[in-house]
């Protein structure tokens, strides 16, 4: 896909959706439409590293988390705009993805993705401890009746979301096209020769563990809205970090598009799941799919597509 | 002022239920530090491990640890038929370290869901006549529900450690991830040792569980408390050293106690990733063992 289209398209759609909007009475079109974007931004943001350099990273939950938190304090202290929250998650997120990453992406790909384990658990220990954002038992939050141009607040967080999603992507797109995104495929195939080579590994890793960090901060910073009452069980689910790592394993791990296709397929099939059967069902259903395609299409549906199109 | 028989029993509370920690552990000691399997599932396997022991001590009124004993060998025949998948889909195609971490962690939620789709999400306990009684001597209470776990996972890792310092086919196993290609002039299947050690490492979460339960009531989702702190244990005491690990859990349970009692319980969990981080980062040959 060329640059140009790629623009038209990614302007299209948030174009026809801000019309279709103008049209949709139904609260609960915007309710969705927040997920589906929500979880694009976030698979987005983990593919970042796991897919374009190999590292995993299981502390979704801790950096979304994160986010949603820092968001909650700076609400309670002063009345600042949506905008700003994110801007803050971001920087919060994106420190944490720093000092985290500079400790152990020396070692082998296997300690970090260990550490981000151990990261969301004391993160959910820290914020159960921190009395000002509510403690364990949780924060209400006030969600304004109205966006700041008119319409329902839900759907002013839609176009929030989506406006991020987009951005992230486009991101994504262009790392993916530059040396950066070379440099990481270089360390996803043999680290050793890579550094070998002279691609300056560390700084890599450092530089997209910053990035995907602070993308999933800017994913959880309006939450506290959307939700209207957070706690930690709830804002450091698991289900986030499983949601996270299937999406772009379903999709396809590399490429910009697999994620966008694994979060909007596996959204969807959630959300109907969700309403016609149990949600314990629900997370055996993901739990199942992602263990399906790791080990029968290591490379997700882009990959499926791919290897039919060579076959034709 | 602190009252030093009551940081007494909290430090030998500590050295009980860090004894226990290493039950966990070994398991991921042997599949994570030996074989560089990185098995995320294995404590879930404990807790399926435990809630086995509940339906033999509620159903059968077997005791508990026995229980663990009964539950080892079908687990190990688990661990032998999960670990030739593992072989099969990633060792093979050469991609182990992305797409096996993530499998083990898919493994994790499959097994925590499978439970609370089959057994529900409510807390169980078992029953057995050592569960409420207590030894005291100078002030120092020890509790049976900590003791006789302590003793049986020192007993597990003193017998499994002789067993692979001692048999050839233990020495085999700790040469498997050495070097592969001695072991096959050798006249040995790599792939036969390592679903060998695999199966054996998944049996010691039948015994973990059993011992997990006689601990506290145990829920399905109790097992992700005990990832970060297993392996902070085994990376903090050498991977694949079971002593080193030992001494890393009997550490951290003493932390842990001792936060606990003196200060929020809440930051017990936390502790583990406190131990993990500086090792990975200044001390990555953890206390008895070799460099990463």
């Amino acid at each position: 896909m060329s640059n140009a289209w790629f623009w038209a398209l990614g302007g299209m759609l948030v174009a026809v959706l801000w019309l279709t909007g103008r049209l949709v009475t139904n609260e609960y079109v915007f309710f969705m439409g927040y997920a589906v974007a929500q979880y694009i931004l976030l698979a987005t943001a983990w593919n970042l590293l796991g897919g374009y350099a190999g590292y995993i990273n299981f502390g979704t939950a801790a950096f979304f988390a994160l986010g949603a938190y820092v968001s909650v304090a700076i609400n309670k202290l002063v009345e600042v705009p949506l905008p700003v929250l994110i801007l803050a998650g971001a920087v919060a997120a994106g420190a944490v993805g720093l000092a985290m990453g500079y400790l152990t992406l020396k070692l082998r790909g296997v300690f970090f993705s260990i550490a981000t384990l151990a990261l969301a658990i004391v993160a959910q220990a820290a914020v159960t401890n921190w009395e000002f954002v509510g403690g364990a038992s949780g924060a209400y939050l006030l969600r304004p009746s109205e966006g700041p141009w008119g319409g329902g607040y839900v759907e002013y967080l839609f176009y929030v979301m989506l406006v991020m999603a987009v951005g992230a992507v486009a991101l994504a797109r262009t790392i993916e096209r530059s040396t950066v995104g070379l440099g990481l495929s270089a360390i996803r195939d043999d680290e050793l020769v890579a550094e070998a080579y002279g691609v300056p590994t560390l700084r890599l890793k450092l530089l997209v563990t910053v990035l995907s960090g602070a993308l999933m901060g800017m994913a959880g910073a309006p939450l506290p809205f959307y939700v209207a009452y957070l706690d930690p069980p709830s804002a450091f689910n698991l289900s986030y970090a499983v949601n996270t790592i299937a999406m772009p394993l379903i999709g396809g791990t590399g490429t910009w598009i697999g994620p966008v296709i694994g979060a909007v397929l596996l959204t969807t099939v959630q959300q109907t799941a969700m309403v016609t059967i149990s949600s314990a069902f629900n997370l055996m259903l993901v739990g199942l799919l992602m263990v399906a395609f790791i080990t029968l299409a290591p490379n997700g549906i882009v990959g499926l597509v791919r290897n039919l199109r060579r076959r034709a | 002022m602190l009252d030093p028989l009551a940081v007494l029993n909290a430090v030998m509370a500590g050295v009980l239920l860090g004894g226990f920690y290493a039950s966990v552990a070994l398991g991921i000691a042997i599949a994570f530090g030996m074989l560089d399997i990185p098995n995320l599932s294995h404590p879930a396997f404990v807790v399926v491990g435990a809630f086995a022991t509940w339906q033999l001590n509620s159903q059968l009124g077997l005791d508990p640890v026995l229980a663990g004993l009964v539950m080892a060998p079908p687990f190990f025949v688990l661990g032998a038929a999960l670990y030739r998948l593992y072989h099969v889909c990633f060792e093979r195609r050469g991609d182990a370290a992305l797409q096996g971490l993530a499998f083990f962690f898919g493994m994790l939620f499959i097994t925590e869901v499978a439970l609370v789709l089959t057994a529900g999400a409510d807390y169980r306990s078992v029953a057995a006549p050592y569960i409420g009684a207590s030894l005291t001597f100078g002030g120092i209470t020890l509790p049976g529900r900590m003791l006789v776990p302590f003793f049986v996972s020192i007993g597990m890792i003193v017998l499994l450690h002789q067993f692979l310092t001692r048999s050839f086919t233990g020495r085999a196993i700790q040469a498997v991830s050495q070097d592969p290609v001695a072991l096959r002039l050798m006249g040995v299947s790599p792939t036969r040792i390592k679903t060998l050690a695999f199966g054996l490492a998944t049996a010691t979460a039948a015994v973990a569980g059993s011992l997990l339960i006689i601990i506290e009531p145990v829920e399905p989702s109790i097992g992700r408390d005990f990832i970060g702190r297993a392996f902070a244990v085994v990376v903090l005491g050498g991977m694949g050293s079971f002593y080193g690990m030992l001494l890393a859990s009997i550490i951290l349970g003493i932390t842990e106690s001792i936060v606990s009692d003196m200060w929020n319980p809440s930051w017990a969990p936390a502790i583990a990733f406190g131990f993990l981080l500086p090792t990975l980062a200044f001390r990555s040959s953890g206390l008895l063992g070799r460099k990463l």
